[in-house]
């Protein structure tokens, strides 16, 4: 069993710890920001169209919404039907100097009960799954501590 | 009231709704093809019109009953028996019915057929809609599933928890909006729930995503609709004088950059190079409506909308004008919503009697404003209603909104 740390989705997030961060892109004739990114065209509707380059989005954003999945979602969705169910907190996340709210899950452990709209939140590295191939990871939403 | 028939042609760019019918929504575990010609059928005898007169046939779409599903329009052409009839096949997520009557309406006004067939039905899987299978990275709705296991109720979920924080809406509305739609769906013999709700019941039924309950979000069902289209002109030799017309279709399409969460996306657009519209989408898709018939929501009799949840119709409340912002659990609480009030929303008894059959339910919407504009919703039935809006959106950028008058 092969134990690679492999991200779910390429170029979407990169680093670890501190350094950690949800990547997007910038279009370099508009300054629109893509997540997720946009590598071949822009898509602001007022736009010839630039160069897109790659970002790091801000790491600390504040809960727009918050849910979460009580019950197994359906694959591709990986989860062993095995195990019994553990509910989960999907939140939505605004970042301030991006304008932009993206959707991850919670860290593990975290229930909607921690969770308020408009609580500072920071993007940290998850695991998403592990199988046969890989382990694969992605980014978490985890709670600074910090209320609005 | 501005909007009585004129006798003469009528507003330019109407056309007129001949007949209406529906195959009642349930779990048949039948083909969807059984649900649509039954609909068709039904919607034909409704009209008095026959099968052969029939210039056009448009279906909409359903992904879950393969390649069938993907030509829905040939597909029921076939099963009513091949009679030389243009067709067409249109695919808009929840909007799909809509987008089909959109399609017949511009036949109609090109001059292209005077009689159009519109159609949809769906099979229902079981539990939450799923995407394709296959590894597929490129799609989005893939995607959220793979990533992030965000199913529909999910992104109810999310908008409900806003709506709590935002306007102080509490579980108490959401119940209150079920209760209202279960108490109409009982009326209503096309709904698959005909049975009362208490709040008590909502509240004690399973958290599905949080804040909403089982009973707060709308199943996927089986069902189909069919409506008879024709040109103003074709009515009247028909000899109906005063039909039911359609006076607006709206399917526009969001602007960039469209700032609330939309399924089935991971995140919104950012809104750090361009402003963000004035208006929301789905309030863009109603404001369309509205501009295209000539009317305000104050001249409205009834609306018919998509409530995915029950927070969801709540939202619906001040996209379409009919309160302010913020203001929708208090025009629910008032009593304005329900039956014999100043606008009665979902007097079908709403997706929360129906469940969704999805390229049905667009069209389901306007079958109920053709009965009420009629006079023929029985114990539904909303006295002296003259206009009525329907309103849904879609995965993918789609939504749209009909005006219907009489
Ligand atoms: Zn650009």
């Amino acid at each position: 069993m092969s134990h690679t740390r492999t991200p779910v989705v390429t170029g979407w997030f990169a680093g670890e710890g501190d350094d950690f961060r949800l990547l997007g892109t910038r279009c370099a004739a508009c300054t629109s920001v893509f997540f997720p990114r946009e590598d071949t065209f822009c898509r602001n509707p007022g736009c010839d169209g630039g160069a897109l380059k790659e970002v790091p989005l801000s790491r600390r954003g504040r809960i727009w919404s918050y849910t979460d999945n009580r019950y197994r979602p359906p694959a591709p969705y990986a989860s062993d039907p095995d195990v019994e169910w553990q509910p989960y907190t999907l939140i939505a996340v605004e970042l301030a100097a991006e304008r932009i709210v993206v959707l991850g899950q919670g860290v593990p452990g975290v229930t909607v009960d921690d969770l308020a709209v408009g609580m500072e939140v920071e993007a940290v590295p998850g695991v998403l799954n592990e199988d046969a191939k890989a382990t694969w990871t992605t980014w978490h939403w985890r709670p600074t501590g910090v209320t609005a | 009231m501005a909007l009585a028939a004129d006798g003469g042609d009528g507003m330019t760019g109407e056309v007129a709704v001949l007949g209406a019918g529906m195959h009642p929504w349930g779990k048949w575990g039948r083909g969807f093809v059984e649900y649509g010609v039954a609909a068709a059928r039904a919607a034909l005898a409704d009209a008095g019109i026959g099968w052969r007169d029939v210039g056009s046939v448009v279906g909409a779409d359903t992904v879950r009953g393969g390649y069938p599903g993907y030509v829905a329009g040939a597909t029921f052409a076939r099963a009513l028996g091949w009679q030389g009839a243009r067709v067409a096949s249109v695919y808009a997520a929840c909007a799909s019915g809509a987008q089909a009557i959109g399609t017949a309406r511009a036949q109609i006004l090109a001059g292209l057929a005077d009689v159009v067939l519109v159609v949809g039905a769906d099979s229902a899987p079981k539990g939450f809609f799923r995407p394709a299978d296959g590894e597929r990275p490129d799609d989005p709705d893939w995607l959220r599933f793979r990533v992030l296991g965000a199913t529909n109720p999910a992104y109810f979920g999310l908008y409900a928890r806003r709506r709590m924080a935002v306007h102080g809406d509490t579980l108490e509305d959401f119940a209150q909006v079920k209760v209202k739609n279960a108490a109409l769906g009982a009326l209503n013999p096309n709904a698959r729930y005909r049975k009362r709700v208490t709040a008590e019941e909502v509240a004690e039924s399973a958290v599905v995503a949080d804040p909403l309950r089982l009973l707060d979000i709308c199943a996927t069902s089986d069902g189909g609709a069919a409506l008879v289209l024709s040109s103003m002109d074709f009515a009247r030799r028909h000899g109906a004088a005063d039909p039911v017309r359609i006076r607006a279709v709206s399917t526009v399409t969001p602007r960039y950059p469209s700032t609330v969460l939309d399924l089935p996306d991971i995140a919104t657009d950012s809104a750090v190079s361009v402003e963000p519209p004035a208006h929301t989408f789905r309030a863009s898709v109603a404001l369309a409506a509205y501009e295209e018939a000539g009317i305000g929501p104050e001249d409205l009799s009834l609306a018919e909308v998509y409530d995915l949840s029950t927070a969801l119709e709540l939202q619906w409340y001040e996209d379409l004008g009919l309160c302010g912002e913020g203001e929708a659990a208090k025009l629910l609480r008032e009593g304005a919503t329900g039956p014999g009030g100043r606008i009665p929303v979902n007097t079908s008894g709403g997706l929360a009697s129906f469940g969704e059959a999805v390229p049905a339910q667009a069209i389901a919407q306007v079958c109920e404003l053709t009965w009420q504009l009629r006079g023929q919703a029985g114990e539904r039935q909303v006295p002296g209603a003259r206009v009525g809006i329907t309103a849904n959106q879609g995965l993918f950028g789609h939504g749209s909104s009909v005006i219907a008058v009489r």
